[in-house]
Order: C-alpha cells, then structure tokens, then sequence
C-alpha cells in the first residue's frame, strides 16, 4: 500500500461537527430532544428557536398568535434556557443558535444559564448566527432598524472576543441568499459584503475605544453559514472562491496577518430549496449529493454540517427523519475514505477554472455594491437582484429548461409507502402548546422581582441611547437576563429607543417578464384585461403575509407575476396581523386575497384572517399558499379557503389562471368586491 | 340624460359621506374607479350630490397633494404626518398614493408602506393605493372624484404621487396645498428648476434633516431657487422622521395656517382655488377621454375654457365636464 504523503494523509482527519438543526415545542420537550440526538452519536447541538423568540416577542404578544413552538422552541426567559440546557454539560457542549435580531439577548441567557451551572463564560464554545444584514435581504426576521441592528452585532462581537473568546459571535450566512434566488457569484459576492458591513462597523467602534489591535482576532472569529446546492461541483468551487476572497479581504482590508485568523472556516446546512414535496423520497439522494459539495475537497471542507430531512416540504420534520439525516452523515465520515486524503481537487484544471470564474464574477459584484457605499445602502439593489433571480429560476423549472426529477420530468410514480399508511409524516406540534407557553410567562413574571427588571431594563434602555463608543449593549443585556427580564421585554425597550423597521420588499424593481412574453403570458393577460372590462376596473389582488414567518419568497412570486399577467397587485411585506391584512382588503377593495404562511400557522393564521374579514363584511375569496400538509386542506376550506396551493404547484401560470377564474366567477355570483359591504 | 332620475345608489353613498360615514369611502372609490357603462353614470350622480351646488359650499376638507421623487422619504414622512395629524384634533385622515403601472402587463405592484408604518390599524385613517392604467405621468384613474368626495366626510384627504413632472401639475389641478418632498444632497433642486416644477408646490419639505449640513445645504438652495423666481414665501420645512422626529409639527402648523387663510372670508381663497382647478381638470379630463380632435371641435381650448368659465361659479366638477361633452356632442 502506497503511503506516501502526497496521495494519503498519514492520518484521517478528525470528522466535521456534526448537528442537526432542532428545537420545537418548549424547552423541556427540546432538552429531551437534544438529549437523545447527543446518544446517537451527534458532536454537537443546533438550537432553532420559534419566531416570536427570534423577532423579540413573549408567547402572549399579538403577533406571536399561532407561532409559539412551532418552528423552533420558544424561549422566553432564563428559566426556559436553563430548562433547554439542563443535564447538558455547558462546559464542554459546542452549541450553535440559529438566531439573530435577538442574538446578544440569547447569548446572554446562555451565558447566565451556564454560569449557574457553574461554567464561566470563558470557557463556552458555539456560534450565534447573529447576521443582521441577511435577515434584510432574505429571512426577515429583524426587529431593529438597521443601523443599531448593526450596533448590536458589533456590541456582540466586541464582548466576546474578549469575554468569551472561544465563541463564534456571527455566522455570517450566504445559506438563505440561496435559498432567496441567489445564483452562486450573488451568494458569494452579498455574503462577503455581509461581512464587510459588519467587519468596518467592529473596526471603527474598536479603534474609537482604542482596541484597534484587535480586530486581528476579530477577523479570526468570523464564520460563515453557507449553502450547497445540487450542482455538487459548481457548488464546491464556489466555496474555495469565496475562501480565497476572504483571506484577500482580510489581508487587504483589515491588514490581517497570522494565516490562522485568514482561512475561511464555514459551517453549512445543504440547500432545501430544491427539495421536492411531489417524490419526496428523491430529496435524500439530493441531500448526500450536495453533502458531497462540502466535504468532498480538504481545502474547502465545511467545519459542522446540518441536513435538511428529507420531507422538509411536506411540513416540520419528526426526529425519525432527522435522524436519517444524520446517519446520511456518519455514513460519509465513517463509512467511505473521504477523510483519508489531501485535498482531492488541487491541479484539477475544471476545479480552478470554475473558482476562477466565480472570483472574478464576485469581485466586480462587490464593486457594484461598494459603488453604492456599502451593504447597507445596497440592501434595496440585493433584494430586487434576489427576487429576479427566484423569478427567472422559477421560469427555467416552468418551462422545463431545468430538470427537476418527478416534479417537471418523469412524473410517473408507484405508490409511495412513505407517504400511504394512517400517520401524516411530520412534526404536528399541539396548539395547547402555546396556552401553556402564554401561562408560563405570566406565571413567570409573577414570580420575580419587579424592581430589579424594571432597574435592569432602564439600564438597558440608557446604554442604548448612548453615543459613547465603550457602552456595550451586552452588559446590561447579561443584567437583565439574570434579573428575570423576558424576551419580550428586552426587545420592546430596545425598540422603543431604536425605533421599529420595515425591510425593502424588492418586488417593486423586478423586471418585468419580457416584452416577447411566452405565450401563455399573453393569454393570460388577455383574460385579464377582459375580465377588467367586466369588472369596470382592473382585478386587484392582495398578497398578505401573515404572522411572524419572514419567508417571503413565494409571496413575491406570486406577486410578481399576477403584475405581470395584469393584476393591480398589493403587496405589503410580511409580519402583518390578521386586522392589518383585513383592513387593507377593504380599503384597497381588493378582488382576491392570497396569504403565504410557510411556519406552519396556517391553521391558525387562516381562520384568524377569515374571522377579521368577516368583521369588515369583506367577501371576496381567499387562497392560502405555503408548506401545508394534505391533511390540513380540508379543515382551511371548511374555514373558507377557496384554494389550497404548496411546493408542488410549480406552474405560476396556471394559478394565475386559476385565480383569474375566482375572481370571475366571484363577479358572476353578483357578490360585491371588498369595500363594498353595506 | 341620466340627470333626471337620480340613480338611488349613488344618493344613498352621497348621504352616507354627508353623514360623516367613513367606511364607505372604499365603495365610493371602487364606483369612482370604475369604468363600467352603468357605473359611470351612477359616479357622475355621485359626484353632482356632492358638489359645492348640492352642498350650498365648499367641502371643508382640506386636500393635500404630497409629491416628490422615488427615495425621497415621502412614506416615512406621510405616517409622521398622519400621526400628528390624528393627534391635533383626533381628525380622519383619508391617503390617496398613486403607483405607476407597468406599461406592457398593465399590471401593478402596490402596497403602501404608510398603512404598515401606522403599525396599529385606525379605522379613521383611510389608505387607498391607485395604479397609473394607461395615463403615463398623470394621476391615476379616479384619483381627482376620489379627493373631491372623500373631502366630505375627511377633515384632511392626502395624495401621494410619485415622480417629478407631469404628476406635479395634475396634482396642483386637485390639490389645496402642493407640497413637494426633496431629500437632502440628491441635486434634486437643479432637477426641478429645469423642470419648471418650483413654481408649482406651496410647501417644500427636506427630509433626513438628521443628515444635518448635508440637508441644510438644501433647505438654502431651495430657499435662494425661490427667491430667484419670486416665490421667497413658499415655507421650505426640514424634516426628521427619525426618532426623534422634527419639523412635523412645523408642517402641520402651515397647514392649519394655511386651512384657516383659503376658508377665511366665506372660503374665498378655496373657492377660487378649487374653481380654478376644476376647470383645469376638466380640460384634462376632457381632452383625455375625447381626444385632442373633440377639443378642436369646441373651437380650441380657449374657447372651451370660456365655456366652463360660463358655467355658475359653483359649478362642480360633474357639470363641468358634462358642459363639455354637450356643447361638442351638439
């Protein structure tokens, strides 16, 4: 056997942090969870929280109405964390929070949870994503505008680095870029300057408090959150450009020396926008395919790796599938060579073309960016370029050009035995959960000592109006963590003093489908301007996004093309409540009304929607899309859903068409469009 | 004619507005929108139980045209604007904002970010999006008989227009108060001197005074454009939006200043100003509908000017398009 260095590594490499991302329900029900996941033989813990825990609101807030516990765990003060972290020694975990507009709130409660459990802050590892600007541009879940978003990221970074210096205080993540559209030299180029944004605001707050020096380390803690998808070695170039780039900006940017604090250290959750609800079996050979893309190459290997599972567009995943995600990796690391050898690629002329493409590309798009000063100020020009992307993405899937097996191309299918049989396959967490959570809270803040909350927040809320560079938001934010303060009320006295935000939509700037329209678009505009003539005004739709879920590329989709087949179309973002969605129904006189749910609410957020409509005396008809499970379409039509559509219905035409022909019928019933009631 | 006969829809609506009934404001709009033979004629009845002649005056309310380039902070400014207005006198505030349409789908993204800024919903506050349709630079379809009637039952009906030119003016033909948004450094002043637009608004607003010199800068230039075409009057007001905001109450107060200047002396000042725009706006209407030829048939504008000008001086706006489209049918 040969054993030379050259072909073999004189030892295997140890194998990735391996996680699965999980959290639902409460924390007790979460801590069991990860509890049984560390048995199997997972290396570290990936927590998702709940919106309302994401975007800074208590179980009994307005807008936390039907999300509490359902895509995550619902955290709403130390006791939850403790109760989340028990039995799990904080010490020696490596734990992972996809959270962020609320990142220096829960790193705190983690901080104070450990410290209780006797482990000093210095000595806790693990990663909050704690990415702002991508919350702008493609998840949605901010709170704050985005100037202090960015303070409190730099606050975060600036405390750990030197408080808790083994912690990763941001993944800064291109993974949902993809998932919003992103071709690979947008989700390198907007990840980067991501980055950038937040790098330049930790450097002028540093040298203004006379800590220049430590940017070095700085740069060294940053990770990053990428995405993979099935174009496995396009994929991969993609990550040894977009390691390239980094060092380059840290060389140049930053003046960053030690080769260490210059590599490029990712952690990845595979792509899940390509998952298929139609054959989802199909989805587990997608998942190890883009698994390859990650860890294939040594020089680009990712340092933790969470799978998506394989149902993911049927509804929330149960622990049964996660862990077939998880045995998808222990078998790549365990069972196959993989990390037995030096990277595989180097020499490899496709390899270094392909890097060298994407670099290139990348490159003149951070031009572009930094041309408009930056980030920040290009966060309207990102989004709009996002949404065109989705948009024409969707329009290779529609017209065939890109193949999606069993969705567009060999549809035939068996009976699958997966999906037959008595049980739904996904998580159905029991809305009592949410009674309980609201309970808890209350019982909670019952049980405490007032003034100390009150006198913590007041601190808070004073740090927060300061100027003065050496005020560091997490201090306080620790102190009101052990003081009993709440989730909600942490975020609420940040808002007050930071004022609130509405992201850019960026439907507003896409392009238009062309002007050679395909012709089912000119036949669809033609219904249209005929059913306008019927009408006496054109049919104007509303798209409503319901609830906390800041996904909102459906919602844009869809918006975009009923502009483009001809609708008036009204869009106003997500996180709107029932009565807002009602109300601009009525004022707007809207024909028809489309709700995007993707939480897993739509239960809830349907029959809410419905309830304010009937209030207002608004009859027009409704139809709900999202991630919504064959089992749930009976009960959403009984409460008046006049059409149920999920990721299955890839043909955008053809529910235009479908919602051309409800309003039609609508108008021949006689019925009268919103506004109109009395 | 239809004028006989009073069609009962259209009484029914015109008594609810009288009656200071605002929710019925959305199907008034969506009637006034609408391009449907029979609705017309029903709109048309509508807006003549409306008029200053069915009323014995002028509706009190005050219609404010806000308009100004895209990004100049017009949204922003507009929630501000509509929070104060609320709290002065707890008065209904009705929002007009007009988006174009895309010109080869017909089609239009909408969605005012007013509403969203508001945060909690307020069943004073109206907030009604129109797309352009087919009129390029003008405001949309609708929107002139929308301001006219909702000013019967709203204390303050608000346009919004976005885009520097054609808008400026047809909003100034319905407007009591043409208020222009700039934002600060955005060379946007050369723009509108060029333009001829200065002369137009009776307000100018800078947004993002928390840029500080930048929208300083600005609020002079503005002021010396003015002085130079004689209008050193017209108030420039510096805006922040941001908390904490500044300048809002500044600008309400100049509205309410210049509410009680067009209604002192029994409205004289409203009365001219509307009478003016009315006349203005039936041309436009006029000309839009019927085309450049009917005009030509009426002998030319200016005799068609001094046509409506014939008409009684409370005429409303019904009237006198229908004064038009008589005089060129016979």
């Amino acid at each position: 056997m040969d054993t030379t260095p050259s072909i073999r590594l004189p030892e295997p490499d140890r194998p990735w942090l391996m996680r699965t991302y999980a959290g639902h329900t409460t924390a007790k029900a979460s801590n069991e969870l990860y509890r049984r996941n560390l048995a199997k033989g997972q290396t570290g813990l990936s927590v998702a929280f709940d919106l309302p825990t994401q975007t800074g609101y208590d179980p009994d807030h307005e807008l936390a109405r039907g999300e509490v516990g359902k895509v995550g765990v619902s955290i709403a003060h130390l006791g939850d964390m403790e109760t989340l972290m028990d039995g799990i020694p904080l010490g020696e975990m490596n734990t992972s929070m996809t959270i962020n507009a609320t990142a220096a709130w829960l790193l705190a409660l983690y901080i104070v949870a450990a410290e209780r459990q006797g482990v000093a802050q210095e000595q806790l590892q693990g990663t909050t994503q704690n990415d702002i600007m991508k919350e702008f541009l493609a998840r949605g879940t901010y709170a704050f505008p985005p100037a202090p978003s960015l303070r409190l990221t730099a606050d975060v970074i600036t405390y750990t680095v030197e408080h808790v210096p083994k912690w990763n205080p941001i993944n800064v993540c291109s993974y949902h870029l993809q998932e919003a559209g992103a071709t690979p030299v947008q989700e390198v180029a907007f990840a980067l300057a991501n980055a950038i944004a937040v790098l330049d605001a930790v450097k002028e707050r540093l040298e203004r408090i006379g800590k220049a020096e430590l940017m070095e380390r700085v740069f060294g803690r940053i990770s990053f959150f990428v995405n993979a998808g099935v174009r496995f070695i396009e994929e991969h170039a993609k990550l040894r450009a977009m390691g390239n780039l980094w060092a380059e900006i840290g060389r140049t940017r930053y003046a960053v020396q030690d080769p260490k604090n210059l590599r490029f250290r990712y952690g990845v959750q595979v792509n899940s926008l390509g998952l298929t609800e139609v054959q989802p079996e199909n989805n587990v050979q997608r998942i190890v395919l883009e698994a390859l893309a990650v860890t294939l190459g040594r020089n680009a290997r990712a340092r933790a790796i969470q799978l998506p599972a394989w149902n993911e567009a049927l509804g929330l995943p149960r622990p049964w599938d996660q862990q077939w995600s998880l045995r998808i990796q222990q078998v790549l690391a365990y069972e196959t060579d993989i990390l037995e050898y030096p990277d595989i690629f180097e020499g490899s002329k496709v390899i270094e073309g392909l890097t060298a493409e994407i670099e290139s590309a990348a490159r003149e798009e951070l031009e572009r960016i930094a041309e408009q000063g930056g980030a920040v100020n290009a966060v309207p020009y990102m989004k709009s370029a996002l949404v065109e992307s989705a948009r024409r993405r969707l329009e290779r899937i529609e017209s065939g050009e890109q193949v999606v097996v069993g969705l567009n191309r060999f549809t035939e299918s068996e009976p699958s035995p997966l999906l037959s049989g008595g049980d739904v396959p996904i998580l159905q967490v029991d809305p009592e959960v949410e009674l309980e959570q609201i309970e808890a809270v209350r019982r909670w803040r019952e049980n405490r000592d007032e003034r100390a909350v009150a006198a913590a927040l007041d601190r808070l809320a004073e740090v927060a109006a300061s100027d003065d560079p050496a005020a560091n938001l997490m201090v306080p934010t620790i102190e009101a963590a052990r003081a009993g303060a709440t989730t909600g009320e942490w975020a609420q006295t940040l808002r007050d003093v930071f004022g609130s935000y509405r992201a850019p939509t960026g439907v507003g700037d896409a392009a238009l489908s062309n002007g050679s329209a395909p012709q089912p678009i000119t036949a669809l505009r033609e219904a249209v301007e005929e059913l306008a003539e019927r009408l006496g005004r054109r049919p104007k739709l509303l798209v409503g996004k319901p609830g906390l879920d800041g996904h909102s590329n459906g919602a844009e989709q869809i918006a975009v093309r009923a502009r483009d087949v001809g609708f008036d179309v009204v869009y106003e973002g997500i996180r709107l409540t029932p009565a807002q969605i009602a109300d601009a129904a009525r004022q707007e006189g809207v024909h028809l009304i489309g709700l995007s749910i993707l939480s897993g609410s739509h239960k809830e957020l349907v029959r809410a929607v419905m309830d304010e409509l009937k209030a207002r005396e608004v009859e027009v008809p409704v139809v709900v899309g999202g991630i919504i499970p064959e089992a749930d379409v009976p009960e959403l039509k009984a409460v008046g859903a006049a059409a149920i559509y999920t990721p299955k219905d890839f043909d955008l035409n053809r529910i235009m068409a479908e919602l051309i022909d409800l309003v039609a019928r609508q108008a021949e019933g006689e019925r009268q469009p919103a506004g109109a009631a009395h | 004619m239809a004028r006989a006969a009073a069609p009962t829809r259209a009484v029914r609506l015109a008594q609810r507005l009288r009656d200071g009934d605002l929710s019925v404001a959305p199907e008034v709009i969506n009637l006034l929108e609408s391009t449907a033979a029979g609705d017309r004629q029903e709109a048309r009845a509508l807006l003549r139980e409306l008029s200053p002649t069915a009323l014995g005056s002028e509706p009190d309310g005050q219609i404010v045209g806000v308009t100004g380039p895209p990004g100049a902070g017009k949204s922003t400014l507009l929630a501000a604007l509509i929070k104060e207005l609320r709290r002065r006198e707890n008065a209904a505030v009705a929002v007009l904002a007009v988006d174009p349409s895309s010109r080869i789908s017909g089609g239009s993204l909408l969605g005012d970010r007013v509403r969203i800024a508001l945060a909690d919903p307020d069943p004073q506050v109206l907030i009604r999006s129109f797309a352009t349709g087919g009129r390029f630079g003008g405001l949309a379809r609708g929107v002139r008989e929308a301001a006219e009637a909702l000013a019967v039952a709203f204390p303050w009906v608000i346009i919004e227009t976005v885009g520097v030119g054609q808008a400026e003016t047809e909003v100034a033909e319905v407007a009591d108060t043409v208020c222009l948004v700039v934002q600060p450094a955005s060379g946007d002043t050369l723009q509108f001197l060029k333009a001829g637009i200065m002369e137009v608004p009776d307000l100018f607003v800078v947004t993002k005074a928390d840029l500080g010199e930048q929208a300083k800068r600005t609020v002079l230039d503005l002021e010396s454009a003015l002085r130079t075409l004689g209008k050193g009057e017209v108030p420039v007001v510096p805006v922040s939006s941001l908390p904490p905001a500044r300048g809002v109450d500044r600008l309400v107060d100049l509205l309410y200043d210049r509410r009680t200047a067009l209604s002192a002396d029994g409205q004289a000042g409203l009365r001219r100003r509307r009478r003016e725009g009315r006349l203005l706006g039936a041309l436009t209407a006029f000309t839009r509908e019927h085309g450049e030829r009917a005009v030509r048939a009426l002998g030319g504008v200016r005799k068609a000017r001094r046509l409506l000008e014939a008409t009684p001086p409370d005429a409303g706006y019904a009237d006198l398009l229908e004064t038009l489209e008589q005089n060129s049918a016979g």
